[in-house]
């Protein structure tokens, strides 16, 4: 056999290499939105969701994931900040620097599980949070934290050193060089990854299981006081989110529509994901642009 | 005093704002770290507690396949052999990691040298989007669409060791694709050209040139694949079956190290030996994550040597 026709075997074998892939990943997608779609009404995304009989929706699954969502994108995202500053502007190249990006890296690759185990150790079982919003929202914060400070440090490290130049020769000191002018300028990649990191916090399940829990108690959505026990507000209180209700009620497999609401739940959460990263791709193009100026 | 004698001798604002904000993100980094460290502290303290405090022989624990903790044994140890779930969790990781790597690193040369302009725009984005599904949906997926596929052609229940790496195999596909599309396109242009020149076609190209020199970065997309796999829980869980015996054969059920711990922890009490043996294999599974970590470092050291 000859190399010419062992060239176009390649390529017709990479072809179809490629198209299986294809085939097989639209299959996916279909397959999500088909079976979940017809599923999907505004009672279901409203109304809570019943345990023994048909007809249940994710009302209430779906708030907690996004109050959920918030919480922890409210503590990750200062700390990750402040640590992308420091591993960017200020640590030096020596060991200790090494031994911290270790750390970092290590934390990134754990699995879900194991950071959701240890939240349960920590939040649920000595501080006696109990499975909480609060508990939650802390290990999903350890399991966001190293991604987003990690995008950090890239999207600051990608500034030129001239800016950097620039600001500490107008007398600024090297912390206000890096708000007023380093932050601005990385800015759209902060973002971007910001959004990126909510989406995954949004599917996340293995991390909750332990920590927020696995039930979803009634809300009382005319208080807002937090501290109120039925109040939607209260960080308290189990929660099972929108992952982790797909997770359980295939686990259990007692409610009589299993296969309808998580196709339906599935397909929301599939959707919520997706828009996550389109519109951290917009977003992050249309933020260059403004503090840009122009194209 | 003098005033400029006093304003030279005053710290500045500007040197307070420096030192205020370099120990707020110092206190960050450390936060970090801190973490990580009391994760490793605490997981180590419970998963040791089963050979220190319930005295369960290591060996005995990593080579026994009769896993059943609140059982004893003839000679009163309990019945803690973690060897079904160790077997079960490299054989999902190994036999997913076996099925995509051929689909990543052939879609991945498909992207990169045979058509950039089809591949970037279809291929890409849609595996950039797939990386993003939760893993429940992909155990969802599994439970409905795999398991009775398998159990359509093999009989069984459908539930076990195949029905997992399936799974798997999805939902590492575009993670290792699109970081064995990095790994090529970072193939200097030139390589090729040289390449070409020298009369090759494209595929000795490929294969002779552009896969050699990108094989470290190809090696870590697998490793980094197989990490994965390794650690996923929900979507496996769902899929495996759940039972703690040795997979005789790849249809029957079966269960990891990940679908244990998620089964158990919350039907354990705290302190005890049944609990402490669940710690002991979220202990093998962080384990098992450093070592996977260090042998994308070690990878990476290697390639970097080459050049």
């Amino acid at each position: 056999m000859n190399v010419r026709r062992q060239d176009k075997i390649a390529t017709v074998v990479l072809y179809l290499i490629s198209g299986t892939i294809i085939l097989i990943l639209a299959a996916l997608l279909l397959y999500i939105l088909a079976a979940g779609l017809p599923h999907v009404s505004w009672h279901f995304l409203t109304s809570p969701a019943r345990a023994f009989e048909a007809g249940g929706g994710i009302g209430i699954q779906l708030f907690n994931s996004l109050y959920l969502l918030v919480l922890a994108m409210l503590i990750s995202m200062p700390v990750s900040l402040g640590a992308g500053i420091y591993l960017s502007e200020y640590a030096k190249k020596n060991w200790r620097t090494t031994f911290v990006q270790t750390a970092i890296e290590i934390l990134s690759s754990l699995p879900s599980v194991v950071v959701g185990l240890f939240g349960f150790l920590i939040f649920v079982v000595q501080f006696k949070f109990g499975f909480s919003i609060l508990s939650g929202a802390l290990a999903l914060t350890f399991f966001n934290l190293p991604l987003l400070t990690r995008n950090v440090e890239e999207s600051l490290a990608s500034v030129q050193g001239s800016q950097r130049e620039a600001g500490l020769a107008l007398g600024l000191s090297r912390f206000e060089t890096v708000t007023r002018v380093i932050v601005p300028e990385a800015l759209p990649g902060i973002t971007t990854g910001m959004i990126l990191g909510a989406g995954r916090v949004f599917g996340e399940a293995a991390a909750l299981i332990y920590t927020a829990g696995q039930s979803a108690p009634a809300l009382d959505f005319s208080n807002w006081n937090p501290f109120y026990i039925a109040s939607p507000l209260n960080p308290l209180r189990p929660a099972e989110t929108l992952a982790v209700h797909i997770w359980k009620i295939n686990s259990e497999g007692i409610m009589p529509d299993v296969a309808a609401v998580s196709a339906g739940a599935s397909a929301v959460l599939v959707i919520v994901v997706l828009l996550f990263n389109l519109s951290a791709r917009w977003f992050g193009k249309w933020l260059f642009k403004k503090m840009t100026g122009g194209d | 005093m003098d005033p400029i004698r006093e304003s030279l001798l005053k710290k500045s604002r500007q040197s307070k704002v420096e030192r205020l904000g370099k120990l707020v993100s110092f206190c960050c980094i450390t936060l970090i770290v801190l973490i990580v460290l009391a994760i490793f502290y605490f997981v180590a303290s419970r998963g040791l507690a089963t050979f220190f405090h319930d005295k369960v022989n290591l060996i005995d624990f990593l080579t026994k396949d009769v896993w059943n903790p609140s059982v004893k044994d003839a000679r009163g140890l309990p019945e803690v052999g973690a060897l079904p779930m160790i077997v079960g969790s490299f054989l999902v990781t190994i036999l997913s990691a076996l099925v995509a790597t051929p689909f990543a690193v052939g879609g991945a040369i498909f992207m990169t040298e045979i058509s950039p302009r089809r591949g970037m725009q279809i291929l890409k984005p849609v595996t950039e989007l797939l990386v993003g599904i939760p893993s429940v949906v992909y155990g969802f997926i599994g439970l409905s669409v795999v398991v009775p596929f398998v159990r359509g052609i093999f009989g069984g229940t459908g539930f076990g060791i195949l029905a997992g790496t399936f799974v798997l195999f999805v939902m590492i596909l575009p993670t290792v694709t699109s970081m064995s599309v990095d790994a090529l396109q970072a193939v200097p242009r030139y390589y090729r050209e040289a390449s070409l020149a020298l009369g090759a076609t494209r595929w000795q190209t490929i294969y002779k040139v552009v896969l050699r020199s990108a094989t470290p970065g190809i090696l870590t997309a697998i490793v980094f694949g197989m990490a994965r796999a390794f650690g996923e829980a929900l979507a496996v869980q769902m899929v495996i079956g759940n039972a703690a015996l040795m997979p005789h054969n790849l249809v029957s059920p079966a269960s990891t190290l990940t679908s244990v711990l998620t089964m158990g922890i919350g039907n354990t009490i705290m302190g005890s030996l049944q609990n402490n043996v669940l710690w002991s294999l979220a202990l093998l599974l962080l384990l098992m994550s450093l070592v996977f970590n260090l042998l994308i470092r070690f990878i990476g050291r290697k390639g970097a040597l080459k050049k």
